[in-house]
């Protein structure tokens, strides 16, 4: 567990003098802002210049981080698994699948315990050998109070197994026995007990188990009394350790590494069919019994005391306070929700105790610059808060590549997010036209089905297009497809492309008429009508009749729209007269060019066929 | 079938690619190499696989494959190509394109060489110094080719410190990934759903050839030609859709198979085996495509659980007449005679699978959950 005692470690920060001006900071999910400001310590106003910068301060976790990643990874896997078996099971086999889940977390920290461990004893530095030794203590200590509460809780060992369990639970926790000990105090063991525990085919019942032990307890009382062992004073307490004897198993207190050890060793010799609810009473006797008044309990004491008296509740708060992330205690509390164990029980904002802690988890791995995509599984299983959080946190995701962009909007796609599709290809649309990548920005503004920016960039390419007097792109713009029909700029754009297409194919007929529906249907902008009907010029001149008389008069109709709508100026200026000058000769052109026109088609229509 | 070991890593990969075995040698497939992304230090790293028999110091299981070696790089991996037995080429996120050289001896990676500024943007919005992904990344010795988000084609050559050839804007969207046709030709796909075909003897900067899909324009992310028949590409697309291609014929994909229900970020064909076809995506699973039409009743053998096993007839887009002497199995336009049979080879659903590679009897295969998983007994 994290020592409480200590001196704090100082960081000095760069560039501010600490000693004659004031910081500010301000924490953030796993970090802290810190800025100077223009307070002074003294009372006089130095105007030094201060130090422009905001510092962000983290804690170095370089040391261990690596290996607690792969512990983050691991348990996203075991907790999405968990959700989804969540509905099938019911009775027996779900609680020995919860068991079974139980198990793989903690198989999980073990990994990570025993390969932290090897890094602690591989001795590079002591600086991070400390930190090592820190956080191996640390997930063992997990270790140790997930085991104990899979016992309780999850797998809610009845009368006679319990304690076997407990046994097991002791013996893989407590490493420093002595091995000559061990053989004194663990050989005369199983041979008594296996006699008598059974129990793989559980073929004895409780009480039946009772009586036996009884009867072999008495035997041992007998032994006592007659002196059997009086001369060898390490028989006879060893006689009086099997007997339960409190003050000779306190004897041997070094052997006993702890409390628990202690408690554990009591009830193997004094009650070994403890009732789970009469645990507690042993516990807190046995606590007391060992410290004895000379140290107070740890943090990691008090948890454990807490699972012995079976406050589910007291354990997840003892353990949010002691241990420094919220890793532990989000998924412990998902598994004993799964077993239906925690009411539930309303937090100041709505949401249950499990989705709390999980809201939190999932919040510091979004602080995480990689870890981010485990944090939306655990947001898709909080039902209240979860999909807002999900929403507010998935925006903020730096998208550094296009590839990144991809994963983050496939996750608001599968999640119905259009409002954050939209805005992250808006972003991404904006980027790209900014560099100049027409084509990427109508391929973003296609999947957010986004019309407004596809008349962006279609415009762009309009003006493009005036400007140079030919189209850039012309692979993008000739191969649209549906996605055309996506604004009525780009529908234009395309049709436009299209009608070039068709002159330089030499297909006129086709070419007039389409030219002439792009202005009659309206989806040509107003601005544009001018080039349009200077393009339709060359078509007027040919030696051929290519518009009918039906489509001239469409066409002077457009041209006295559009000179006809033209506002008066206010005070024109020399570049504008010559503007001016310039559209009034191409209209005058354009009228000479219709009526040109109009005057030939009359007269080949009415002509008779083969004139 | 197989057994795939999965190993934590502790960092997200990106790419894996087999360090690529010296033909006519009897060496067994052993390395391979893998890049990392989105993290604050990325890494170019070389792993083995164990032999067998072989325990680590700590007991670890004989398959489990170590670190040999790695090295810090600049950006995420974006593409990783292995260049020859000792060098590997990493697309970055940062436009740089770095060849890396491997020192048996002493088990090291260094720096051979490096162009930074190989994709950049150059745009009236832009910074001067604004710097673009490079996407994808092709070797064919001498020779490297890379394309970027900037839409740019770069031919570079081990060696030479400039470029040997750009071709500016040939697209005007991103540029996914590209692969080699016949040597001067590649193979380039986009954002809109365009496949184009360069040649490098031509002087232009326009390409030789364009095909696409009609109706939506699904960005493709993926292509892998047939090691034997050249004009036979296979594309993956955004919506999860396989695609084979005959590049001589027609505009038009021969055939579409829907596959994942998300990005398909890689797709290969074995190598020495082309009737299989593999597939990663970013819905978590790799897929295996059995394409072998001659043998019915090998479909006895995948009775394992763990795995999905499932018949698919393709559905074909109108297709001319296909006069090949030797059809390949992908192109086979019957629905009736043919099945492909896929089957999922990762134990559980995960987070995008990112990567895959084969050679030989083995795959390996990255995901966005830190794991890298290989299988050393992939026909068995």
């Amino acid at each position: 567990m994290e020592e409480l005692d200590g001196e704090p470690t100082v960081t000095l920060i760069p560039g501010v003098n600490s000693q004659k001006k004031q910081m500010c900071f301000d924490w953030g999910p796993g970090e802290m802002l810190v800025c100077e400001t223009s307070f002074n310590k003294k009372e006089k106003s130095d105007m030094m210049p201060g130090c422009p910068f905001i510092h962000i301060i983290r804690k170095n976790e370089d040391v261990y981080s690596q290996i607690l990643r792969k512990l983050f990874n691991e348990s996203h896997g075991i907790f999405v698994g968990l959700q989804r078996i969540e509905e099938e099971l019911t009775g027996k086999s779900r609680k020995a699948q919860l068991v079974r889940v139980s198990k793989n977390y903690r198989s999980v920290i073990r990994a990570c315990l025993e390969e932290m461990h090897q890094l602690a004893i591989a001795g590079k530095d002591p600086a991070s050998d400390r930190q090592f030794s820190i956080q191996v203590s640390s997930l063992s200590a997990m270790e140790l109070i997930w085991n104990l509460c899979e016992i309780l809780f999850i797998e809610v060992a009845p009368a006679g197994p319990l304690l076997l369990h407990l046994l097991d639970w002791v013996q893989l926790h407590v490493c420093e026995v002595d091995s000559l000990s061990a053989d004194v105090l663990g050989s005369e063991n199983p041979s008594k007990h296996e006699r008598f525990w059974n129990l793989p085919g559980n073929t004895q019942t409780l009480t039946e188990l009772e009586l036996k032990w009884q009867h072999w307890h008495e035997g041992c009382e007998r032994h006592l009394q007659d002196g059997t062992f009086a001369s060898s004073p390490h028989l006879e307490s060893l006689c009086k350790i099997m007997l339960g004897d409190e003050a000779a198993l306190l004897e041997q207190k070094e052997l006993l590494s702890n409390w628990y050890h202690f408690l554990v060793t009591r009830l193997l010799y004094s009650h070994p069919t403890v009732k789970p609810m009469d645990l507690h009473f042993y516990a807190q006797s046995s606590l007391d019994l060992f410290l004895g008044g000379e140290s107070s309990p740890e943090p990691l004491d008090n948890i454990l005391m807490a699972a012995f008296e079976f406050d589910i509740h007291q354990v997840i708060k003892e353990c949010s306070i002691a241990l420094s992330n919220w890793w532990f205690v989000a998924h412990l509390t998902d598994l004993l929700d799964h077993c239906k164990l925690l009411q539930s029980h309303n937090l100041y904002f709505g949401s249950n105790m499990r989705e709390f802690l999980l809201l939190e988890y999932a919040s510091g791995l979004f602080a995480h610059h990689s870890l981010w995509q485990l944090g939306v599984d655990y947001f898709d299983y909080c039902p209240e808060l979860g999909r807002v959080s999900l929403e507010l946190h998935i925006e903020r995701i730096p998208l550094s590549t296009e590839q990144k962009a991809l994963k983050v909007l496939r996750v608001c796609e599968q999640r119905q997010m259009t409002e954050q599709v939209r805005s992250i290809c808006k972003i991404l649309a904006m980027k790209a036209v900014r560099n100049n990548r027409l084509g990427s920005a109508l391929s973003w503004s296609i999947r957010a089905k986004d019309a407004a920016f596809a008349t962006l960039v279609s415009d762009r390419f309009l003006r493009d297009y005036c400007e140079r007097g030919c189209f850039s792109d012309l692979d993008l713009i000739d191969n649209l497809g549906p996605a055309m029909m996506l604004s009525d700029r780009l529908t234009f754009l395309g049709k436009y492309r299209e009608f070039h297409r068709l002159y330089g194919e030499k297909r006129f007929v086709d070419a007039a008429s389409l030219l002439l529906s792009l202005m009659t249907s309206q989806i040509a902008p107003r601005t544009f009508w001018m080039t349009l009907l200077t393009d339709a010029l060359p078509l007027l001149e040919q030696k051929q009749v290519i518009f009918s008389a039906e489509q001239t008069y469409e066409l002077m109709r457009c041209l006295e729209d559009l000179t006809s709508g033209r506002p008066v100026r206010g005070e024109p200026d020399a570049q504008q007269l010559q503007d001016d000058d310039v559209e009034t000769t191409k209209v005058e052109m354009l009228r000479l060019a219709l009526a040109r026109n109009l005057a030939r088609s009359i007269v080949k229509e009415g002509s008779l066929e083969g004139s | 079938m197989e057994e795939i070991y999965a190993k934590f890593v502790s960092q997200k990969i990106s790419k894996t690619r087999w360090r690529p075995v010296p033909p006519g040698s009897l060496q067994t497939v052993e390395t391979f190499a893998t890049g990392s992304w989105d993290n604050e230090e990325n890494y170019v790293s070389l792993w083995s696989i164990g032999d067998f028999g072989n325990l680590d110091s700590d007991g670890g299981f004989e398959g489990d494959h170590q670190l040999l070696c790695d090295i810090r790089h600049h950006g995420d991996v974006m593409d990783l190509q292995f260049f020859d037995q000792e060098r590997i080429v990493a697309a970055s996120s940062t436009g740089c394109v770095t060849v890396f050289l491997h020192h048996p001896n002493n088990q090291t990676l260094s720096v051979s060489q490096q162009w930074t500024r190989a994709h950049y943007h150059t745009g009236p919005g832009s910074p001067s110094c604004s710097s673009a992904p490079c996407t994808g990344v092709v070797c064919s010795n001498p020779e490297i080719v890379t394309v970027g988000e900037d839409g740019r084609i770069n031919l570079f050559r081990a060696d030479h410190k400039e470029a040997i050839r750009t071709i500016d804007n040939a697209d005007s969207s991103t540029l996914h990934a590209v692969t080699f046709l016949r040597t001067p030709e590649i193979l380039t796909v986009n954002s809109i759903g365009q496949l184009k075909i360069w040649d490098f003897r031509q002087q232009g900067n326009e390409p030789s050839q364009i095909l696409s899909l009609t109706g939506d324009r699904v960005p493709l992310h993926c292509v892998d030609r047939h090691p034997n028949q050249q004009h036979v590409v296979a594309t993956g697309g955004q919506d999860g859709m396989l695609s084979i291609w005959d590049v001589r014929q027609g505009t038009m994909p021969v055939s579409l198979l829907k596959a994942h229900e998300a990005e398909m970020w890689e797709v290969h064909f074995h190598p020495s085996n082309p009737d299989h076809l593999f597939t990663c995506s970013e819905d978590g699973s790799l897929w295996h495509w059995d394409a072998c039409t001659d043998v019915p009743e090998k479909s006895s053998l995948f009775h394992q659980g763990g795995r999905n096993s499932t018949f698919l007839s393709h559905s074909i887009s109108n297709q001319a007449n296909v006069h090949q002497s030797l059809i390949s199995s992908w192109l086979i336009t019957d629905p009736a005679k043919d099945r492909i049979e896929i089957t999922s080879l990762l134990p559980n659903r995960t987070l995008s699978v990112n990567s895959l590679d084969v050679l030989g009897p083995c795959l390996v295969c990255g995901t966005d959950a830190e794991a890298i998983y290989v299988t050393r007994q992939l026909f068995s």
